[in-house]
């Protein structure tokens, strides 16, 4: 399928022309320079990209004391598929893989719903105040997350108003997680460039701010929820520190990103390599799926991480 | 939605700066004390060997990875064919989560001794075996190296998707000219790619400015405090001795950390305003 889709980009491009004229291409000298570029480029991205996971999922299934020896030596003596095995049930990777699902899926959901109803207020609704909460969103982009944490973790172990610790608790990871400014700003701005005669439309026809959310504003918004579910996913799944810091003393609730440096001394190479693999496999089998929306929508993602 | 943004994002922005000015340890109430945390961080003499070390990783940083993901882009957006696959290849990387990263790196690529990935490579040639992470000359590139290969597949992204938007008729007009391949590059591609590499220049530098996994996972700050990073400072002043102790050295930090890369990329965008929207 994926190759159907080069294909077809393939045969609109060629149309059009590219830094190298068809002149180019026939130059020899040219010709050579940039092909042989390109193939090490690729050798380049194989080994570099392509190589460490590979390695990864090599040494998650090597006898430990293999890897020890030599680490590029093929199997020399058998496959250890033990080793999964070992890190799904002896290690408890299996719990921690379940903790950081919760995780990712709380999160999302938290983010979602704060992106998709605050942009409705602001984007279709426009209350008077729209503006004000408008340029506040717009301000707080220009605060790192990260020098926050002091005073989010000092809020999350004594909140204010409400005498009870969320240390330990998800809800300590859920409900900020909901605080991302970008989302909203993303989402507002799709809104903001959908067709306005649908809502005017369906105000004569007597809906009101829930259904005109629901029914139609929702449904108009795949592609872009698609993308913000992908990096809200993703980004929790990858998250360290937050949860580090609001998690500290239940190792049993921790997500794997938590958890792995912690079980690394306590547990052979090999398993935990494996463990590593497992942690890092649905993130990837996500990408392979949602490629698309990665490679389009990470002109967004770049942007996230300032 | 606002009552997220009030709790999870207003109200601690708010806190950051009171706290700034505190000190508070969680059970006494707290007690103002004007400037005295800016004082005492400025004055620790670990904040200039942490700014000084940020500023190191923010400029090996670009030295590997802004022109890297900038050639791969341009050779890439000219394959044809495969252009699919050499993305996907790049941005690989980008999806494994950082702490499987950089565990990876830390205790199979940068494994001191001689069965070390990097230093088995290395013993083929009699070289080695080095402690890439154990040294302080080292510690600091080997972190960047990294870093590097876990981001810059998504900035490969960003140039292949501003690549497209390169008006082709340009270097149909500038062939028919007789302009040369390395005519086009530098004054078509470079100039047209303006915008979008200030851009991915400031986001660089305010993201390495904010690097914390790296020098937390792989040396703890170590060896001798060779990559003791800000946000490190920050964290040790918070958690690193007892909890709550040092909640207003770490605020005071944190807040000039942001400060400074507010004005920072206020200046920036000031400054080359005229130059990217001409």
């Amino acid at each position: 399928m994926i190759g159907l889709r080069l294909r077809r980009a393939e045969a609109t491009e060629e149309a059009t022309g590219g830094l190298l004229s068809y002149t180019d291409w026939a130059r020899r000298d040219i010709k050579w320079l940039f092909g042989s570029a390109q193939v090490l480029l690729l050798v380049l991205l194989v080994l570099i990209g392509l190589g460490p996971l590979v390695w990864l999922a090599k040494g998650a299934v090597t006898p430990t004391i293999d890897t020890l020896r030599n680490p590029l030596a093929l199997f020399p003596h058998g496959v250890a598929w033990s080793n999964l095995s070992d890190a799904w049930s002896k290690v408890n990777v299996g719990r921690y893989f379940w903790n950081t699902i919760v995780l990712a899926l709380g999160s999302w959901f938290c983010q979602i719903v704060v992106a998709t109803t605050g942009a409705f207020v602001l984007s279709v609704l426009r209350p008077a105040w729209g503006r004000f909460v408008s340029a506040l969103l717009l301000g707080t982009l220009f605060v790192p997350v990260v020098v926050l944490i002091v005073p989010l973790y000092i809020e999350v172990v004594h909140p204010p108003l409400i005498h009870h610790s969320f240390a330990e608790s998800y809800w300590a990871i859920w409900l900020p997680a909901g605080a991302s400014a970008f989302n909203v700003v993303l989402m507002k701005r799709f809104f903001d460039n959908l067709p306005q005669e649908l809502f005017e439309a369906a105000r004569i026809d007597g809906a009101g701010p829930i259904r005109l959310f629901w029914s139609i504003v929702l449904p108009l918004s795949k592609p872009i929820l698609g993308v913000v579910s992908i990096f809200a996913i993703l980004a929790e799944w990858k998250n360290f520190l937050w949860p580090f810091l609001v998690l500290t003393n239940s190792p049993d609730r921790q997500p794997l990103s938590v958890r792995l440096p912690a079980i690394q001394a306590q547990t052979q190479l090999g398993v935990l390599l494996a463990s590593m693999l497992i942690a890092a496999l649905v993130p990837i089998v996500g990408f392979l799926i949602f490629q698309r929306s990665f490679l389009r929508g990470s002109g967004f993602g770049g942007a996230l991480k300032g | 939605m606002l009552a997220i943004f009030t709790a999870f994002s207003w109200y601690p922005i708010t806190r950051l700066v009171v706290l700034s000015v505190q000190h508070t340890n969680l059970i006494d109430p707290p007690t103002w004390v004007g400037l005295q945390n800016f004082r005492d961080v400025i004055g620790d003499p670990l904040f200039a060997t942490a700014v000084k070390n940020t500023a190191y990783f923010a400029a090996l940083a670009l030295l590997f990875g802004y022109p890297i993901p900038l050639i791969a882009a341009v050779l890439i957006s000219e394959s044809r064919r495969f252009r699919g696959i050499y993305s996907g290849l790049a941005y690989l990387p980008v999806v494994i989560p950082p702490v499987v990263g950089v565990m990876l790196w830390k205790y199979v690529f940068y494994e001191p001794s001689s069965v070390g990935l990097f230093n088995t490579v290395l013993g083929w040639f009699h070289l080695g075996p080095y402690g890439w992470l154990q040294s302080p000359g080292t510690a600091m590139p080997a972190l960047v190296v990294e870093s590097t290969w876990a981001n810059a597949g998504a900035t490969v992204i960003i140039y292949l998707a501003a690549l497209t938007a390169v008006d082709t008729d340009l270097y149909d007009a500038a062939s028919v000219d007789g302009a040369g391949l390395w005519h086009k590059i530098w004054h078509i591609t470079l100039p047209q790619l303006r915008g979008v590499l200030l851009i991915t220049l400031i986001l660089q530098i305010i993201g390495t400015a904010q690097v914390f996994l790296e020098p937390f996972l792989f040396t703890s700050g170590g060896p001798a405090n060779a990559t003791l990073t800000v946000l490190l400072l920050v964290y040790q002043y918070a958690f690193g001795n007892s909890v709550g102790v040092g909640f207003g050295d770490a605020a005071a930090l944190s807040l000039m950390l942001a400060a400074f890369l507010a004005v920072f990329s206020l200046v920036f965008m000031r400054a080359t305003r005229s130059w990217s929207t001409r």
